[in-house]
């Protein structure tokens, strides 16, 4: 038997994907294709929201999202019923999607071309996602008002990986314990560069503040 | 579960090493694991036994887990405290802006094969 060899690594384990994902960031500067990764907990929003955004969006640019899920096609159906290209991917019981799947996943989007504003609808969960970078230029969460202001604190990692924090569902704020401003804070203490903007995507109020800044950094990246 | 997932990098990682260095086969995988890295090692190590066993490279190899201690700085004092122990709230001077020195790593400090 050959001698055993010791080989030091000393790498972290997400430097791989840290280096596709800023290929991949790469290739779509190239493209003129702007990724935004979507990311939330389940349940607060992340296809409204997104729905009410393309109604102000989509006829200024051509938008395409991937919805990905452990299971179903409910999300990419409910995007194609409001006239937005989308596709599903099913991530076989991953709680996540990382830069090769993400790729996968955008060559079927792109797939014609077209597509200046792409889309990721990560899969719902505050932990995973923010571990691992999508390739995406930038990165969004919702956090709803009945989630509680202090989920900030809770999943710190989450909050300081995002560009954007919109707070969903502020038509119900009254009859929740939520403060909007100690949740301010709370991002802030994690994260000070975070946008906070107040949202209520089933009525829409808001919806046009985060359009604008959407469009504002599509603008920038495609030059 | 993103155990499941990580465990997928660290075997692609390992893979790619050990073609590199004319591995034939991996016997053991030296982690480093932070304290507040968030991955717990007992689901890391079921996960590894499963996905490993997939892995012509690293099917069978013994997965050795290294905690590293995590450390917090204080802006407000300067102080550095283990995290662990007092969280996020300096305990010499009751600041809250600190952060985090180390203790979030997920690294593969070493690989061991023939």
């Amino acid at each position: 038997m050959n001698p055993v060899r010791i080989i030091e690594v000393k790498q972290s384990v997400f430097a791989d994907n840290d280096r596709r994902a800023a290929q991949l960031r790469r290739e779509l500067k190239e493209r003129g294709v702007f990724l935004l990764n979507l990311m939330s907990s389940p349940g607060s929003g992340k296809t409204t929201t997104l729905r009410r955004t393309a109604e102000l969006l989509k006829d200024e640019m051509n938008i395409g999202v991937m919805e990905a899920d452990i299971d179903s096609d409910v999300d990419a159906r409910a995007m194609a019923a409001a006239g937005v290209r989308s596709i599903q991917l099913h991530t076989g019981g991953m709680c996540h999607l990382d830069a090769d799947m993400t790729r996968q996943g955008l060559d079927e989007l792109l797939d014609g071309g077209g597509v200046e504003l792409a889309v990721l609808e990560n899969v719902g969960n505050l932990v995973c996602p923010a571990e691992f970078d999508t390739g995406a230029v930038k990165n969004a969460a919702i956090l709803s008002v009945p989630e509680g202001d202090d989920k900030p604190l809770k999943y710190p990692l989450m909050f300081q990986v995002c560009d954007v924090v919109l707070i969903n569902k502020m038509d119900v704020a009254p009859y929740f314990d939520f403060d909007l401003e100690k949740c301010r804070e709370h991002i802030k203490m994690r994260n000070p560069d975070a946008v906070v903007i107040p949202i209520c995507a089933k009525t829409g109020q808001g919806v046009e503040v985060w359009a604008a800044w959407l469009r504002e950094q599509v603008q920038a990246w495609r030059g | 579960m993103h155990e499941l997932g990580i465990v997928f990098h660290i075997i692609g990682g390992v893979e790619g090493t050990a073609a590199e260095n004319h591995l034939e086969k991996v016997s053991a995988v030296v982690l480093e694991l932070g304290e507040v890295s968030g991955v717990v090692p007992d689901y890391l190590t079921d996960c590894w036994k499963w996905a490993a066993a997939k892995s012509e490279t690293v099917s069978g190899a013994e997965l050795r887990i290294e905690t590293l201690p995590a450390v917090t700085h204080c802006d407000g004092c300067g102080t550095d405290y283990p995290t662990v122990a007092h969280g996020r709230t300096c305990p010499r001077c009751g600041s809250g802006s600190t952060w985090l020195l180390t203790g979030n790593e997920v690294n593969i400090k070493e690989i061991e094969g023939y």
